[in-house]
C-alpha cells in the first residue's frame, strides 16, 4: 500500500512539474490563434482560437524589421545553420583537441588542458569586444562564419571527452595498435563509435547553446540577412508601436512558438542516445 | 642466435625504477616459454618490451634475426592475449577478428575465410555477430585467442590471460592454449605468477625476481634443481619448508636434529628446504612435530606442524592416513632429497 501511495506521490509531483513547464507553451500557442484585438481586449487566451493559419503564414512569409528585408522563414534558417555549425564543429574540435590531451603524451598536454579549461571564466560576452574587432578585422561580420566562428572553442566539451578517452581502458589502445591501428585510425574506429552517445548529447547541448545565442549575432550583423530566431524576437513586427495600428501579440506568440521547434525536434531525433550518453557508456 | 633474442636488455621507467635488469634470452621457434614469477618483477615489462608498447631502455631485441627495438608494435607481427582481453566493445565478434587482418590490407574474401576458420578452431562460430559484452568470460577469452591466432603471427605473447577466469574454467582453457600452441606450433611467450600454470603450459620456465632472471630450464629441471631459495619457494606447492641450520665440517645442524655426511667445502648458516611431499611420517625419523592443522584434499592430506623451535613445517601423505590434532608425530626425509641454501646469498650449496 505504502509503496502505491508513493507512486501516487511521486507521479503527482512530476505531472506539477510537467504542468510548470506546458502550461506557459499552451498560453502562448493558444493566444497564437486569436486576433490582436482579442488579446489586447479580453488578456491571454486558454482556448483555441481561429486564425491559426492566417497568423503562422503571416509570420513566416511577411517581412520584417527596419528595412524589411528579411522574413521569419529566412530568420530560422539562419539560426539553424549557426546552431548546426556551432553544435558540429564543436564536437568535431572537442573531441580531437581531447584525443590529443589524453593519448599524444607530449610535455605540456597538462597545463595545456587546464588552460582550455580556464575559458570557461570567460565567456564570449566577457571578450566580446576582442572578438568583435577580430571578427571586423577578418571581414567576417555579416556572414555565416563569423556568426559560427568565435564560438566553436569548447573547453566544456573537451573536458567531458577527456574524462569519458580516460575511462578507456589502455589496452585497447595496445590491442588496437598490435592489430596494426595507427593513431588516426584508433580515433576514428575505436574514439568515434564508441563516444557516439557522447556525441550525440554534447551535439544537443551544444545546438542549443548555438541556438540561443542572442548578444552575439546581434553585435555581429548589421545586414538584416542575417538575423536570427533569438534576436529577431524583440525587433520584428515591431512596427506596431510606432505606427498607429496595434501591437502585433499574436503574430509574436506564433513567431515564439515557431522558434521552439527546431531545438525540439533535434532532441526528439537523438534523445535515444542523448538518455545513454548521460547514464552510461557502452563498454 | 634462437628465434627471439633477448640480449642484455634494461627497462628504467621516467621515474626511476628499474623493471628488467640486462636480461638475456633466447627462444627457439614453436617454443612455449613461460614467464613466471611474483607481481612487480618485470615479467610483464618484458613480455611488453617485446610486443612494442615498452620501450627498450638499454639492449637488443631481436626476431627472426632482425633487430626489432625500433620497429613500430604493429610492424613486428606479434599477437598479445590481454589479461582483461581488450576486446573491441563496439565490434562483433566477427569484426574483432577480422580488423588486424583489414589494416594489413587482406582482401575481404580472404579475411572472411580466415576468421571463418579460426572461429571454427575455437568453436565461437555461433557468437560471431555477438558483441563482447554478451560473451562469457570463456567465450571472451577464446575470441581474444582468436584475434591472436587469425593474423597468424610470428610470436603470441600472452600476459596472464587465465586470472580473470574462474577455477575450473581456468584449468580448462589451460589445457586448450597448451593444445593450441602444439598444434599450431607457434613461437609463445605466457606470463603468469601461477607457478601451476607456469609448470604445466611450459616447454621452458623461467623464473624472474626482481627484473632478473633467477633461472631458466624446463619445469621439471627447476623443481628438481632449484638455484636459489627463491626460485625453490616459488616453485612447488605447498611451498617447500625452509629450516635453520648450520653447516660446519660435513654436518648440518639444526635446533632439532643433525644430518651427517654432507659434503661440502662450505661453513656457515645455511637454509635446508625439503619439499612436503618429501617428508614422510616414519618411527626411526629425526623430525619431531606436534600436528596442528590439517588440510584434506581428498587423494592427499596437506599435514601442518610445529617443530621443537616452534617453526612450522609442512608434509604431504595419502589421503587414507588419518591425523589427530595435537598428534606427536617424526619425520624422516624421504630418499635423502632435500637442498641446502647459502643463507646469506640465497644460493644452493653443493
Amino acid at each position: 500500500m505504502n509503496n502505491k501511495y508513493s507512486q501516487i506521490f511521486a507521479h503527482l509531483i512530476l505531472f506539477l512539474g510537467m504542468m510548470v513547464m506546458i502550461i506557459p507553451i499552451w498560453i502562448a500557442f493558444a493566444s497564437s490563434t486569436h486576433e490582436n484585438v482579442a488579446i489586447l481586449s479580453e488578456g491571454m487566451k486558454w482556448g483555441l482560437g481561429d486564425q491559426l493559419l492566417k497568423n503562422y503564414s503571416e509570420v513566416l512569409n511577411q517581412t520584417g524589421g527596419f528595412s524589411q528585408e528579411i522574413t521569419a522563414t529566412k530568420m530560422f534558417i539562419n539560426s539553424f545553420i549557426m546552431a548546426i555549425g556551432i553544435a558540429a564543429i564543436k564536437v568535431i574540435i572537442s573531441s580531437m583537441s581531447a584525443f590529443a590531451i589524453v593519448y599524444f603524451r607530449f610535455k605540456l598536454a597538462t597545463p595545456l588542458f587546464w588552460l582550455i579549461f580556464i575559458t570557461l571564466l570567460v565567456p564570449l560576452e566577457v571578450r566580446i569586444l576582442p572578438s568583435y574587432q577580430i571578427v571586423s578585422d577578418l571581414k567576417l561580420t555579416n556572414s555565416y562564419t563569423g556568426l559560427i566562428l568565435p564560438l566553436v572553442a569548447s573547453a566544456t566539451a573537451t573536458f567531458f571527452f577527456r574524462q569519458f578517452y580516460k575511462s578507456i581502458p589502455d589496452e585497447l589502445l595496445e590491442s588496437a595498435k598490435l592489430d596494426g591501428a595507427n593513431s588516426w585510425k584508433f580515433f576514428i574506429d575505436f574514439l568515434i563509435p564508441l563516444s557516439k552517445t557522447m556525441i550525440a548529447a554534447m551535439f544537443i547541448f551544444m545546438f542549443v547553446y548555438g541556438y540561443s545565442q542572442y548578444l552575439w549575432p546581434l553585435i555581429m550583423t548589421t545586414s538584416e540577412q542575417y538575423w536570427t530566431v533569438v534576436m529577431g524576437m524583440k525587433i520584428i513586427f515591431m512596427e506596431g508601436y510606432e505606427g498607429g495600428n496595434l501591437p502585433r501579440i499574436a503574430e509574436r506568440f506564433a513567431y515564439i512558438i515557431l522558434s521552439i521547434i527546431p531545438p525540439v525536434v533535434v532532441i526528439i531525433f537523438l534523445q535515444r542516445w542523448f538518455i545513454k550518453g548521460l547514464i552510461q557508456t557502452e563498454k | 642466435m634462437g628465434f627471439l633474442d633477448i640480449d642484455k636488455v634494461t627497462k628504467i621507467y621516467p621515474n626511476g625504477t628499474k623493471a628488467v635488469h640486462e636480461t638475456s634470452l633466447s627462444i627457439e621457434e614453436g617454443e612455449f616459454m613461460v614467464f613466471v614469477g611474483p607481481s612487480g618483477c618485470g615479467k610483464s615489462t618484458l613480455l611488453r618490451m617485446v610486443a612494442g608498447l615498452e620501450d627498450i631502455s638499454q639492449g637488443d631485441i631481436s626476431l627472426n634475426g632482425k633487430l626489432i627495438n625500433r620497429v613500430d608494435p604493429s610492424e613486428r607481427d606479434v599477437a598479445m592475449v590481454f589479461q582483461n582481453y581488450a576486446l573491441y566493445p563496439h565490434m562483433n565478434v566477427f569484426n574483432n577478428l577480422a580488423y588486424g587482418l583489414k589494416n594489413r590490407g587482406v582482401d575481404k574474401a580472404t579475411i572472411k575465410e580466415k576468421v571463418y576458420e579460426t572461429s571454427e578452431l575455437l568453436q565461437i562460430s555461433q557468437y560471431l555477430n555477438s558483441k563482447p559484452a554478451v560473451l562469457s568470460g570463456g567465450q571472451r577469452q577464446r575470441v581474444a585467442m582468436g584475434r591472436a591466432i587469425v593474423r597468424n603471427p610470428k610470436i603470441f605473447l600472452f600476459d596472464e590471460p587465465l586470472s580473470n577466469l574462474d577455477a575450473l574454467l581456468r584449468i580448462k582453457m589451460r589445457l586448450e592454449i597448451k593444445k593450441l600452441q602444439r598444434k599450431m606450433g607457434v613461437t609463445s611467450i605466457f606470463v603468469t605468477h601461477d607457478q601451476v600454470e607456469a609448470m604445466t603450459l611450459a616447454d621452458r620456465l623461467a623464473v624472474i625476481n626482481n627484473g632478473v632472471i633467477e633461472q631458466l630450464g624446463t619445469p621439471i629441471e627447476i623443481y628438481n634443481n632449484p638455484h636459489s631459495v627463491f626460485v625453490a619457494g616459488f616453485i612447488g606447492s605447498p611451498q617447500m619448508n625452509f629450516i635453520d641450520a648450520e653447516l660446519k665440517n660435513n654436518t648440518l645442524i639444526t635446533e632439532d636434529f643433525t644430518i651427517p655426511n654432507f659434503l661440502s667445502d662450505f661453513n656457515g648458516n645455511v637454509l635446508i628446504g625439503i619439499r612436503p611431499e618429501h617428508l614422510s611420517p616414519s618411527k626411526k625419523g629425526e623430525i619431531n612435530i606436534t600436528i596442528d592443522l590439517v588440510e584434506q584434499l581428498g587423494s592427499d592430506n596437506i599435514v601442518y606442524g610445529e617443530m621443537i623451535g616452534g617453526k612450522e613445517l609442512c608434509f604431504r601423505s595419502p589421503g587414507n592416513i588419518g591425523f589427530n590434532l595435537g598428534d606427536k608425530s617424526s619425520l624422516e626425509i624421504v630418499e635423502n632429497k632435500f637442498y641446502v641454501f647459502d643463507k646469506n646469498s640465497g644460493k644452493i650449496v653443493d
